[in-house]
């Protein structure tokens, strides 16, 4: 009995850590989706991208992944910014966003896939940062390094934009972008550029957050597919535009997922977050702490 | 065209594609056939739910996936004749099309389309765990033979296919002109008001996910017999999700004709960059046109024709 | 209360936080014309949707020609003839005119028992509909090529081939000239001596005074007068509410 409540113990535990990354890795959806409307579901391709160029970099000069991620988030915040772009002229301003806004987002994601494919093949890859392989023992908690300092800079992710959303114009503006474009209007402020620099900072965190997940696991192109369930619910589950909200249901989908994973093998992830998907759009659309 | 007038053309078309197929017996020309024509039915498929109702179903892969499944399953319990074994495929894909549509059709179409991809990885994940059908080493197949007609088997096969694209395209043509297809565009144009001048739209909507998500089963069906070989990688190849929705909306989706175009066009784009350049560049093709018509050219080749020929006489 | 149409009693509807609408009760008899005024965000359109079907009322009950609609979905109590027009025109944007207007006929006039329509019976209801709100001519044109009042015709062109009981008209007047108003006035009075009832929701006053028997005042998500239109407008709490506090 003492040896599976153990176990239990280290799946919660490591569900917690892993929850806290999807959270990193939700936290641009909370932007686009939650405050934008935009269906973005191109956001783990831009995810996955920013693991490889991490790959890439750490690779070849050694570098820190989380560093590389850091130096290439003002890229990555520009490719958000251009896709705004064409997006806004394409199909927002035409007003023909549901099918048509899709179909983009999708076609960028199988783009961005096969591209990855072609250049790097189907092999996983993987990075080697110094704290990778060293795990801290706290009595019957083990807590890997490669899990825990990815939380870590999670956290101070999140804290970081809730901080910015709430105390700079900017941040108030995109929140208030969210709740009443005329309002927007009024104050002289150009909703088209707030969204814009909104989309572009959703983007920027996806690049961030690859570089977080290639040091928790090694990434091979088509992994983003499986992020797609587990953004989505966790942003239908945690409340759209809920902090929070979002960070708890990451957690809970995080401990779940891993003790399903402890108890009956790792396969079984996408069905987790699958099944919290439907079951939170069959019974509360509107999440846990609801707008 | 008028109704009977299309379904001789239809029948026409049809003896035409198949007398070539065996004037050229060229083994290439059936296999190659067989793919497009598979396509023709998957993009008629999704052009049901997609172009005609305006939701967006990334799940291709899936619904065309288990009804291959359930031809391996029936494969290995009692061997039934591929006709059959459609009708299986169709009935199962379809029962999932029902229940995916009545669990998340109440809320917003990009709801829909999302659960549509998780539930496609999830299905892959089922399948793979699935050992009665080979797991993830995947399940040999061995064709028959003797074709119950022709007597070659792929012959017969590539018949079979040509038969089920006929009939998609006749259903969807038949919908397109009835009071369920004018429920499917007011539906597609706003939900709301339809649902306000009494369209039944949930009711609607599930039969569209239920049509569409069985064709795709059917379609789905005899591939087993085809290659011999399933895993699940192959059979839930998400290139069949992409080409499921770029072949509609490059060809145009508002009509009948438009995935037929579609098919034909970028599944023979696809099997000359397969043939000279390679596999994989081939997807990215597809991708890039994809993003590429859906901003420049939402309305397809079918749209861009309509308005070079001048003003629609509809 | 047989003759009541429409009876609804202690109608409540808030939005998280927010109440749109607090114990609202309105009766309405068949062929009466209701005018329902009120303030920017008073509650009309929020009151309209919880009739229609197309937001659930949180509280309250309506029941329109004896039947409870409770549960009932929007495209249900459409069948049943309650028909309502919206405040921005919602056409069919990929279908013709005519086919904007065949859609309810296909759905709801078809779908009541015993009044199956032939598809030539459906084109000449088509025609005959078009050619009451004047726009026969552009049958095959499409919704984008049509002037404002031509979208607001449209709106209520579609409400009525529902062949409606009760139609109620969401501000189909907005923004329009003297004479467009006085066409859409004369189309609702002319549906009126065919035995429709009308709720009007208006901002246009002289359109309201001059069509209702019976207004409406709804201020901040509560009704505060009903009865004789010349009464309520002397109301000193509808004064208020008009000229401002």
């Amino acid at each position: 009995m003492a040896v599976s409540l153990d176990l239990l113990l280290s799946a919660v535990v490591a569900g917690i850590l892993l929850g806290g990354f999807y959270a990193a890795v939700t936290v641009g959806v909370s932007i686009s989706f939650g405050m934008l409307d935009i269906v973005n579901i191109a956001h783990p391709a831009f995810i996955i991208l920013g693991s490889y160029i991490a790959y890439i970099v750490n690779t070849r000069f050694g570098i820190d992944p989380i560093l590389v991620s850091l130096i290439v988030a003002p890229a990555f915040y520009a490719l958000g910014a251009a896709v705004y772009q064409i997006y806004h002229l394409a199909f927002e301003r035409r007003g023909d966003e549901s099918l048509r806004g899709l179909a983009f987002f999708f076609g960028l994601l199988f783009i961005t896939e096969v591209a990855l494919i072609l250049m790097f093949g189907v092999d996983y890859r993987f990075v080697d940062a110094t704290y990778v392989g060293t795990t801290l023992h706290y009595g019957p908690i083990d807590l890997p390094l490669r899990m825990l300092v990815p939380f870590v800079c999670s956290i101070a992710l999140l804290i970081g934009l809730q901080l910015f959303l709430s105390r700079t114009f900017i941040g108030r503006a995109i929140m208030a972008v969210s709740q009443d474009r005329l309002a927007l209007q009024l104050m002289s402020a150009d909703p088209t550029r707030i969204k814009r620099i909104a989309f572009g900072l959703s983007i920027a965190t996806a690049g961030v957050a690859g570089a977080f997940l290639i040091i928790i696991q090694p990434v091979e192109p088509s992994v983003g597919r499986d992020y797609i369930g587990r953004v989505f619910a966790i942003c239908v589950m945690g409340g759209l535009g809920s902090f929070p909200g979002m960070l708890t249901a990451a957690m809970l989908l995080g401990i779940v997922e891993s003790v399903t994973a402890t108890f009956y093998g790792p396969s079984w992830s996408p069905a987790v977050a699958f099944g919290f998907l439907l079951l939170t759009l069959a019974f509360r659309p509107s999440g846990i702490m609801g707008r | 065209m008028r109704t009977a007038t299309f379904w001789i053309v239809a029948l026409l078309v049809g003896a035409v594609v198949f007398g070539l197929s065996l004037l050229v017996k060229n083994q290439y020309y059936f296999f190659a056939g067989y793919v497009v024509l598979q396509y023709v039915v998957l993009a008629t498929a999704w052009n049901i739910l997609g172009g005609y109702t305006g939701y967006v179903n990334f799940g291709t892969g899936a619904f065309f996936a288990l009804g291959a499944y359930s031809t391996v399953v029936f494969y290995k319990l009692l061997p039934l004749p591929v006709p059959v074994l459609i009708l299986i495929g169709g009935v199962v894909s379809g029962v999932i099309g029902l229940g995916m549509g009545y669990l998340t059709l109440r809320l917003r179409g990009a709801f829909f389309s999302i659960a549509t991809l998780a539930m496609a990885v999830v299905l892959q994940t089922l399948i793979t765990n699935w050992e009665y059908v080979g797991g993830s080493r995947g399940a040999y197949i061995i064709r028959p033979q003797k074709a119950p007609i022709l007597g070659d088997y792929i012959e017969y096969l590539f018949l079979v296919m040509l038969v089920l694209a006929v009939v998609a395209v006749g259903i969807a043509r038949t919908i397109e002109r009835s009071r369920l297809g004018y429920g499917f565009a007011a539906i597609r144009d706003d939900e709301l008001a339809a649902e306000a001048a009494g369209v039944p739209t949930l009711r609607l909507k599930l039969v569209a996910t239920t049509l569409s998500g069985a064709l795709m089963g059917m379609a789905g069906a005899p591939l087993p017999y085809y290659v011999t070989y399933l895993d699940p990688g192959s059979g839930f190849n998400f290139a069949y999700a992409v080409n499921s929705i770029a072949m509609p909306l490059i060809g145009g989706m508002t009509s009948w004709i438009g995935p037929i175009i579609g098919a034909v066009f970028l599944g023979t784009i696809q099997q000359l960059v397969t043939v000279t350049i390679s596999s994989a560049l081939n997807l990215l093709v597809v991708g890039v046109l994809l993003v590429a018509f859906v901003i420049i050219a939402p309305n397809g080749i079918l749209g861009l024709a309509q308005s070079w020929l001048g003003p629609r006489r509809r | 209360m047989a003759d009541m149409l429409l009876e609804v009693e202690g109608l409540g509807k808030h939005f998280g936080g927010f109440t749109a609408l607090e114990g609202i009760g309105l009766a309405v008899r068949a062929g009466e014309r209701v005018g329902l005024i009120g303030p920017n965000g008073s509650g009309k359109s929020t009151l309209v949707n919880c009739l229609c079907g197309t937001l659930r009322n949180d509280s309250g009950r309506v029941q329109f020609d004896g039947r409870a609609m409770d549960g009932l979905s929007a495209h249900e109590r459409t069948r049943l003839g309650m028909a309502r027009s919206f405040q921005l025109p919602r056409p069919f944007g990929s279908l013709s005119v005519a086919e904007n207007i065949r859609i309810p006929l296909l759905y709801t006039v078809n779908a009541r028992a015993g009044t199956h329509l032939t598809p030539a019976a459906l084109d000449a209801r088509c025609h005959e509909l078009l050619q009451l709100v004047g726009l026969a001519e552009k049958a095959h044109r499409r919704p984008r090529d049509l002037t404002q009042v031509e979208m607001r015709k449209i709106e209520l062109a579609r409400a009525m081939a529902a062949e409606p009981k009760l139609l109620i008209a969401d501000e189909a007047m907005a923004g329009l000239s003297h004479s467009e108003i006085d066409d859409i006035l004369a189309l609702l009075f002319k549906l009126n001596e065919r035995g429709i009832t009308v709720i009007l929701i208006e901002h246009i006053m002289r359109a309201v005074m001059k069509f209702s028997t019976r207004l409406v005042v709804l201020v901040a998500g509560r009704k505060i007068a009903d009865g004789d239109p010349q009464a309520v407008m002397r109301n000193p709490e509808v004064e208020r509410a008009y000229l401002g506090e």
